[in-house]
């Protein structure tokens, strides 16, 4: 008999019986809560991203890349590494940033490079949650998942409309499992920089993610 | 599967738990180092549920999700494994820790594994894994900022969330001057911090492996989800090319949008943080065209003694349990004898009622008598874990025999004393007639200045007991009289 069918006949000899499922008594749950209007969700994103530490611009659609050579330039960030496939990427190749650094091959090539040599990386993300203050951040084949890790700053791209109200939300709302969706490798939720409070519950920020997050949160153009 | 490992738990036996927790409460700065931490996350966790009525519902839901999850368990274990290994995952068995150590070392010898990184997690710790890999000369990194320094100082974790709760900053700072190369005395926080990410930064670079625990497994999607604020779960998940998770089997549950209300409270009750800085939810190994994420995923799902506790309803309630710390945080007793005077991987309310099932009742028994059965423990439960009922379970199982019907459990009975056997037997017997009762208490009462002043055991901390001038009968026979 092999460990596994140990493990199995031990938990069916127990007497159980399945019980109803949570899923209503979850959507209830959700429903039951007081709701921020929806003119309102992106103001209250950026409140609470800001007391997680992070810095927040808020700028119109249009004027993204002024924003953030302004950054780039106050916080003297050389290496930008970006995704050059995705539509942001290809933004910031005609604005003619300075630094650019495309992530276009395999990790496996430039593993030390990455850890040691670049000093922010610029992501795109499917949108944020209000109630935590939160960014979904959904790396994939174009957008691998350690730019929003490695790089001591991560700017990342939030698009004011696509705030929804908490996590169960962005789940039901945006199908992240319905209709045959499957989940990519890695979805992340990131809300904030890196930080810990392992030494004598002292909050200190950097532990080995980034320690600077900068959201740029894209509104409508007119301002 | 080669199982040629001899490794033996390193856990101190429960026998010697009154010693080491006399030694703690005799220590000034455990004391304090302890108190401090606890009353800080019991005012972090009561901010973060301000309205009682809305908690409870959390709470009733939380527990919905999880007994509903344990209520299918063998479904979703196989939808899990059937999922993981369409996404690309190995899923392995172990139903014990040498089991799990066994095939996590296999997988190490096959990418000549030099080091290992590691995330935080509690089930690695309680099969003792980094023993078993430097057995084997293989380098087994902990990467989370606390578990690091216990690491460095060569201890176990003290508490299962804040693992070096039990130091203080000087401490670190003395630690780190001694054991990181080129690193002066800095009692700064924020220095101490860069130091750690210095070095582990090069590691994760380094590492063939990284390993991970999981804080939920969803059935559904073949998912693992992980909790934390460092990033250092990430890399260990990222970097390597190889990634393994270690976890006990009763971590699964159906559906991610199940994760949503249990991870709410999880980060509330454990840190009273709303939500942690990352949430890691990883479908599957680097995938066809994707340039980072390991090239290889594992998980070992781990039994070590989940299947004794899950065979009765009552005990299964323990595996309800998701690890936010809650229980020990308000624990009268943890507070004041902090987490390793247990002896065991997870200490405080928690320890003492899942412990006996991993280790046995003979190491254990005692551990569920080191409790006042304030209730705390079982009120602030983010899943309704009723710790107090299962602590009085246990006392009940570890000094008798199984009652008939019932398998016994490992270590049945191995807290029975001949003397309290006979002390309760002798009770009994005159309880049960009247004469002789009556007899034993005129001769109580009468000859009280006998009594000794030192009773085995209970005169160690207690003033000694003594019968009443007069039984409570006579004194009721008096007053009645006197009418």
């Amino acid at each position: 008999m092999s460990a596994r069918d140990n493990i199995f006949r031990k938990l069916r000899a127990a007497s159980t019986t399945t019980l109803p499922a949570p899923d209503a008594a979850i959507s209830a749950h959700y429903a039951s809560l007081p709701r921020t209007a929806k003119d309102q969700l992106a103001q209250e994103f950026a409140e609470k991203i800001t007391a997680w530490h992070a810095e927040v611009h808020a700028v119109p659609r249009g004027a993204w890349l002024d924003k953030l050579k302004e950054v780039l330039a106050a916080k003297g960030i050389a290496t930008l590494l970006y995704a050059p496939a995705t539509a942001h990427g290809q933004a910031l190749e005609a604005a003619g940033i300075a630094g650019l650094k495309p992530y276009d091959r395999p990790i496996d090539e430039w593993k030390q490079e990455l850890f040691e040599n670049v000093d922010a990386a610029i992501t795109g993300t499917r949108g944020a949650i209000a109630e935590t203050g939160t960014m979904i951040v959904w790396p994939d084949a174009t957008e691998p998942r350690l730019m929003s890790l490695v790089p001591p700053i991560h700017i990342a791209l939030v698009d004011a409309d696509a705030v929804v109200p908490t996590l169960y939300d962005a789940i039901t709302q945006q199908k992240w499992t319905a209709g045959g969706n499957t989940l990519p490798t890695n979805a992340l939720l990131v809300t904030g920089p890196s930080k810990t409070a392992d030494i004598q519950q002292t909050l200190a920020y950097g532990a080995h993610g980034p320690k600077e997050l900068v959201v740029l949160l894209l509104t409508g153009e007119a301002q | 599967m080669s199982n040629n490992t001899t490794h033996t738990l390193q856990f101190v036996p429960g026998t010697e738990f009154k010693r080491r927790a006399a030694e703690v409460v005799a220590n000034p700065f455990l004391r304090k180092s302890f108190r401090g931490a606890m009353d800080f996350l019991m005012m972090k966790r009561a901010a973060q549920f301000p309205d009682p009525e809305l908690l409870e519902r959390q709470r009733d839901l939380a527990e919905h999700i999880r007994r509903y999850s344990l209520s299918k368990l063998p479904q979703l274990l196989e939808q899990l494994e059937a999922n993981l290994t369409r996404n690309g995952v190995t899923v392995h068995w172990a139903e014990t820790p040498d089991e799990a150590n066994a095939i996590i070392l296999d997988i190490c010898r096959r990418h000549d594994t030099k080091l290992m990184v590691k995330g935080k997690s509690m089930v690695s710790e309680e099969v003792e894994l980094n023993h078993a890999m430097h057995a084997a000369g293989i380098d087994a990194l902990e990467s989370d900022m606390g578990e690091y320094i216990v690491q460095l100082a060569d201890e176990k974790p003290s508490h299962i969330i804040m693992p070096a709760i039990h130091k203080t900053k000087q401490q670190i700072a003395e630690l780190f001057a001694a054991k990181v190369p080129g690193v002066s005395y800095t009692e700064d926080v924020d220095a101490l911090i860069q130091i750690g990410r210095d070095v582990l930064r090069k590691k994760f670079m380094e590492a063939e492996v990284g390993l991970s625990g999981v804080n939920f497994a969803v059935a559904e999607t073949g998912t693992l989800c992980l909790v934390e604020n460092e990033g250092n779960g990430r890399m260990c998940t990222t970097v390597p090319n190889v990634h393994i998770a270690i976890t006990g089997i009763e971590k699964v549950v159906e559906k991610l949008e199940h994760v949503v209300p249990l991870y709410g409270l999880l980060t509330r009750s454990a840190t009273g943080q709303a939500i942690t800085t990352y949430f890691n939810v990883i479908t599957g190994p680097r995938r066809e065209g994707e340039k980072d994420g390991p090239k290889e995923m594992h998980l070992v799902l781990v039994d070590n003694g989940r299947t004794q506790a899950f065979a009765d309803e009552q005990l299964r309630q323990t595996l309800q349990c998701i690890r936010c710390g809650a229980c020990m945080n308000h624990c009268p007793v943890y507070t004041r004898i902090g987490g390793h005077a247990y002896g065991t991987t997870y200490p405080g309310p928690i320890g003492k009622i899942v412990s006996p099932h991993m280790m046995g009742l003979a190491a254990t028994h005692v551990l569920p008598g080191a409790s006042t059965l304030c209730g705390a423990c079982g009120e602030v439960c983010p899943v309704k874990i009723p710790i107090p009922d299962l602590l009085i379970r246990l006392r009940e199982e570890a000094t008798h025999d199984a009652k008939p019907g019932h398998a016994p459990l490992v270590g049945q009975g191995a807290g029975k004393t001949a003397f309290a056997s006979f002390a309760f037997k002798g009770f009994a017997f005159l309880y049960s007639r009247p004469a002789l009762y009556r007899l034993f208490t005129w001769t109580a009462t009468r000859f009280r200045f006998l009594t000794p002043a030192k009773q085995a055991g209970w005169t160690d901390t207690r003033t000694p007991l003594t019968p009443a001038a007069k039984s409570l009968r006579d004194l009721l026979a008096e007053r009645q009289n006197r009418r």
